[in-house]
């Protein structure tokens, strides 16, 4: 059963429309990540459940209960912001009892609860601390412990780690992850960084110009998915182009070589136009027992990225990327070399629609 | 680069100048009421006046009810312009500063004319109501001043993400101003305060049209009538002005903890 239902909203400002028909229901203790980039509708979305904007048309319900058109101090939801946005004036203490001493909650529950809020984000020693003494990591930490202090049904986070460096962005997601855990508490997790949506999320919801393109697992949504929007969207993506030559065994013409795709020929018709996917790490160098297509080319480039080390392969009009993971033994290919290139069928996916770049 | 150095000491220096030389000529000459010593009898005459003492407490009574008055009314109404009707903001800033356009004499002529005490309201018509009627008046006086500094302080601060977080906390509008909005401008608040003060303290058109017994038209009396006294005045009033500084300052640093410790 669904605990929280966002019920076919729409939003529409003078000019645009932000969201449009975004339906999605979650249950209890999930967490849920919308994911898209910039300008998608995303705050917005998180924004109407919060109560700060009210819906054009569509409605939140809440454990059964319709809270489209509650304030927001009373939906008992929680929100942390990219900018921490903790009350300047008011020690971390203060900040995280500010929503229990609202309640009128007595003194010495208060104080027990702030001090197994500041056990909970691992900074129990800071309460007499003011914001601005705290870092960037340490202010993110206490404002999802305020927002965690009211209990609230649902936790709403919008981008709470933009603001932050790369390292503590890692390690605070992952903490952010564990006390949901513990808490079990139902979480919607807004970013544009397509990284800490699969790693976090049970589901994610991906979106695009307002609209919701896919819901799913990040398994789902990473292997499968379903628009070239999504495909381009999460993780590197090559895209290729070709005709169909044979749509009843998925045959198609890349650059005059034969590719076998898994699925979604069964409506073309030979000498259609199709668009293909294929992820990075799936294609490998030379040719690899069990892998159904093979394709040759030249190198075109070699980026060394690490851990990993990525390869550009160029057909005629088309080319891949392709990632190997780095080992001091190996030789990497040098650029202008001619090679052969192989991957499995079910790794091509042809897509809906040709993407729009 | 010396040479400019050497231009901004000048600037300082008579910039010192001009402003410390009266003030040192109107303190000298204040002490000269005896011929041929230096003494402060012109001090103990001023103090010893009754109407001295009257007319500063019925000014300080009424600054700090302008005072209360423009907060309550300024505060709010910039708070939910900055929140939710930006686009009003150049109408609201101009209206702001109509008072500093718009003469107290016409402004005090107008209000004679509305309230009078054959009018619908009379405020004019008794003392009580007459000073509730100048309270108002230096509100309007005191607006450009208490709405910029206060306007100052909210836009240093991310309003609209402060009060969506103290919402979330279920926090209702009074709890959002009193407790998050107004202890982060407090210093802003002050300092609208303190110009408000200073205006009031000195004012004289209106209290002398609207025939109250104010500090402003108490010091153009003695200043019409004698020679020594007004010079003593006015470097009581400086240092009371000076004095009301020091404290806010003091008192804006000090409730700064207080405030954040008290909660
Ligand atoms: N108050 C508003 N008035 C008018 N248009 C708005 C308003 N708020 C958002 N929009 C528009 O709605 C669309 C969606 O905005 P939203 O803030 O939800 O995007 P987002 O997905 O959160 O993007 P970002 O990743 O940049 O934060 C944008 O086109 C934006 O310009
Ligand atoms: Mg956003």
């Amino acid at each position: 059963m669904s605990f929280l239902e966002i019920d076919h909203l729409q939003k529409r400002f003078a000019r645009t429309t932000a969201v449009e028909q975004v339906h999605l229901e979650v249950t209890r203790g999930e967490f849920v990540s919308f994911l898209g980039p910039s300008g998608c509708g995303k705050t917005t979305t998180l924004r109407i459940i919060a109560g700060f904007e009210s819906p054009s048309s569509g409605a939140i319900r809440l454990d059964g209960v319709d809270i489209t058109q509650r304030p927001p101090h009373q939906r008992n939801v929680g929100m942390v912001f990219q900018s921490y946005a903790l009350f300047p004036n008011m020690t971390v203490a203060q900040n995280v009892g500010f929503g229990l001493k609202v309640a009128k909650k007595p003194a010495a529950e208060i104080t027990q609860r702030v001090e197994e809020m500041l056990h909970l984000i691992k900074l129990p020693a800071l309460g007499n601390r003011f914001p601005y003494q705290l870092s960037g990591g340490q202010q993110q930490r206490v404002a999802l412990a305020r927002a965690l202090a009211i209990r609230p049904q649902v936790l709403l986070l919008d981008e709470p780690l933009s603001a932050l460096d790369a390292k503590i962005r890692v390690s605070l997601r992952l903490e952010i992850r564990s006390i949901q855990r513990e808490l079990g508490i139902t979480t919607i997790y807004v970013t544009h960084d397509q990284e800490e949506a699969l790693s976090l999320s049970d589901r994610i919801v991906v979106m695009s110009e307002g609209r919701v393109e896919q819901i799913g697992t990040p398994f789902e949504i990473y292997n499968f998915p379903r628009t070239s929007f999504v495909a381009s969207f999460v993780g590197t993506l090559n895209i290729l182009r070709g005709q169909v030559a044979d749509p009843a065994h998925g045959k198609i013409l890349v650059d005059g070589q034969e590719v076998f795709a898994s699925r979604g020929l069964e409506r073309a018709r030979t000498g259609d136009a199709v668009t293909v996917a294929l992820r990075p790490e799936i294609v490998s160098l030379g040719e690899v027992a069990g892998n159904g297509n093979r394709m040759r080319g030249t190198v075109e480039d070699v980026n060394f990225l690490g851990s990993i080390v990525r390869i550009r392969v160029r057909f005629t009009d088309n080319a891949i990327s392709l990632d190997t993971f780095n080992n001091p033994s190996l030789s990497l290919p040098q650029r202008g070399q001619a090679l052969t290139v192989s991957f499995p069928r079910e790794a091509v996916l042809a897509l809906e629609a040709p993407p729009s770049t | 680069m010396k040479p400019r150095r050497l231009g901004s000491w000048l600037l300082i220096v008579f910039g010192v100048l001009y402003f410390f030389v009266p003030l040192l000529g109107t303190f000298e000459f204040s002490l000269r009421l005896l011929r041929g010593v230096y003494s402060v009898a012109a001090y103990r005459i001023v103090l010893a006046d009754p109407r001295f003492a009257a007319t500063v407490t019925y000014s300080t009574v009424l600054a700090l009810a302008t005072i209360a008055v423009g907060v309550l009314l300024v505060l709010p109404t910039a708070y939910w312009i900055q929140l939710r009707l930006p686009r009003l903001r150049p109408v609201v800033e101009f209206i702001t500063l109509l008072p500093l356009v718009i003469p107290a004499i016409v402004l005090v002529f107008g209000y004679l004319r509305i309230y009078n005490s054959s009018s619908a309201l009379p405020l004019t018509g008794s003392a009580r109501t007459t000073d509730l009627l100048l309270m108002f008046s230096y509100v309007t006086l005191a607006l450009p001043y208490m709405y910029r500094a206060v306007d100052n302080g909210l836009r240093a601060i991310d309003v609209r993400t402060l009060t969506e977080a103290a919402q979330s906390l279920g926090a209702g509008w009074s709890t959002i101003l009193l407790r998050v909005i107004l202890p982060n401008v407090r210093v802003a608040v002050l300092s609208g305060a303190f110009l408000t003060f200073a205006i009031v303290i000195g004012e004289f058109t209106m209290a002398s049209l609207l025939d109250r017994p104010a500090f402003g038209p108490y010091l153009q009396l003695i200043g019409a009538n004698r020679a020594y006294e007004p010079a003593a005045l006015s470097i009581i009033s400086f240092s009371i002005t000076w004095a009301c500084m020091g404290f806010i300052q003091v008192f804006g640093r000090g409730a700064s903890g207080q405030v954040a410790g008290a909660h």
